[in-house]
């Protein structure tokens, strides 16, 4: 007997199955990334939170004006990934960087298509490339590149 | 409040990769370890609480695999958390104050060769937000020491100095992982990982288990001449976006360890669970630690960082100090979360 012929096999996909909605404000986040549009919140100070939260993390007031950021902004900190991997969002040396839209007074965590690691520098301008096919996700924007 | 205090301890040897050994199988020799040198049989123990994650195994409950190490009979109460066993000696510690148990076993595993590490440490990340792009942990942590290097809060050189530090003291340790005699100035001419951090800033991926005994009040002489007796624990989670949280102190850190009284008298060790160089620099601000503090005897998290049982060592290994009268006073240091957002902070006292 061949045990390979033999052996029953199942697959094991490992996964967490559960369906949880967005919730009132991200909904509208990716709602707009969907259309293209970047949304942030205002807290009462009238500070612009990007991405936006429910709750301001410092009063944990409720929070839900949203307004527009714009698509370009400053690098305020980035960090070169000379390899990438398979799960990474791009397939060629990139870098993380967080990233200060105009309009928001906090940063995105995203990627910059920087060219090389000579090319990265803290306070340069960078505008989102939009992904081919844009779905309601972070990766509706493909990236950013030097603006 | 009840006295508790910190009475035994054991710990595996860190290893990049254990080959022969599951995560259960790496506890079970430590838990001997620590309960035939303490001649303690389960119906002792009122309470048993591990810290271990189901990311590393890479399968849901796998932690109850863990419970094999300590023993099925006689049933034992027993609870989990999914952090490093460091938050797990904190809820021993509560379920004490409440009554409900004088002898508690804790006890930290983690196996995270099994899977690309840095990567993993991704799913901690906002779901929506972040875990889609998959930035690693080193890429995180690196994002921090730009910021604290260009707002000129620390150097590099700063940075150099931990490092070399942590892996002299570490040549004591028999059980870390990474040791020898790096001066600052062959560090700093190494070449950069990801850039501002060079190989030497990170801490070691290491495969590893620990376990600790606390007692309550006088019993805690029965299994120890000198007991290292929690005087102030307290934890403290900052935001988990770190677009939110300034980045170039730990104010959660501050915070704990004002609540656990870490100023109230000279601290004569400090063990710290730092995964990086900066963040070392960052933690020894936020403790208040001056020149008078022997930190990282045992080289920390820099020298063996076991994940999920790098924090709860940090409090062994400042009891030990206690125990053997080398030290009167120490704080002990965990972390969870990126960038130092959560942080638990931990003295200990001989008297």
């Amino acid at each position: 007997m061949n045990p390979t012929e033999e052996s029953l096999s199942a697959p094991h996909v490992l996964d967490y199955t559960y369906k949880r909605s967005l919730g009132p404000i991200l909904s509208q986040f990716f709602t707009g990334l969907r259309d293209k549009k970047l949304l942030g919140v205002k807290r009462k100070d009238g500070s612009v939170l990007f991405p936006p939260k429910e709750y301001d993390p410092d009063t944990s007031e409720s929070i839900d004006e949203m307004v527009p950021v714009q698509d370009v902004g400053a690098v305020k900190s980035w960090a070169w990934v000379a390899q990438p991997r398979k799960q990474q969002p791009l397939d060629k040396p990139f870098a993380y960087a967080l990233i200060q839209l105009d309009g928001a007074d906090t940063t995105l965590l995203h990627v910059v298509d920087g060219g090389s690691e000579a090319g990265m520098k803290t306070g340069m301008r960078v505008k989102a490339r939009w992904a081919d096919e844009t779905i309601g996700s972070i990766k509706d924007i493909a990236c950013f590149e030097p603006a | 409040m009840r006295d508790v205090a910190v009475v035994g301890f054991a710990q595996s040897q860190s290893k990049r990769r254990e080959v022969n050994l599951n995560d259960t199988e790496i506890v079970i020799p430590v838990i001997h370890e620590l309960k035939k040198g303490k001649n303690l049989k389960n119906e002792d123990m009122d309470f048993v609480c591990s810290g271990s994650s189901d990311y590393l195994a890479g399968a849901p409950f796998a932690f109850v695999m863990g419970l094999d190490a300590v023993g099925a009979w006689p049933p034992v109460c027993e609870s989990h958390v999914e952090m490093d066993g460091a938050w797990a000696l904190y809820e021993a510690w509560a379920k004490i104050q409440m009554g409900y148990a004088e002898v508690a076993l804790v006890y930290g595993f983690g196996k995270p060769s099994m899977g690309d590490l840095p990567l993993t440490m991704a799913l901690q990340l906002d779901p929506y937000t972040q875990t889609p792009l998959w930035p690693d942990a080193i890429s995180m942590a690196a994002l921090q020491a730009r910021i604290c290097l260009e707002a000129g809060v620390l150097t590099d050189r700063d940075m150099a100095e931990c490092a070399s530090r942590d892996r002299r003291n570490a040549k004591d340790n028999p059980y870390a992982q990474v040791k020898g005699d790096f001066s600052i100035e062959q560090i700093l001419a190494d070449p950069y990982l990801v850039n501002p951090l060079r190989k030497h800033d990170c801490s070691p991926i290491s495969d590893g288990a620990s376990a600790v005994l606390l007692v309550a009040g006088d019993r805690a002489k029965d299994y120890c001449d000198r007991p290292a007796w929690i005087k102030g624990i307290e934890h403290i989670c900052e935001p988990l976006d770190l677009n939110v949280r300034d980045l170039t102190r730990s104010r959660s850190t501050e915070i704990a360890a004002e609540k656990a009284g870490v100023g109230n008298a000279k601290v004569d060790v400090a063990e710290l669970a730092s995964p990086f160089s900066h963040q070392e620099v960052l933690l020894e601000r936020a403790l208040g630690l001056g020149a008078d503090t022997n930190v990282n005897p045992s080289g920390g998290a820099m020298a063996g960082n076991p994940m999920m049982a790098v924090g709860l060592s940090r409090i062994g290994e400042a009891a030990r100090r206690i125990w053997d009268g080398s030290a009167g006073r120490a704080v002990a240091h965990a972390t969870s979360g990126p960038c130092l957002q959560q942080n638990l902070v931990c003295v200990l006292e001989g008297n």
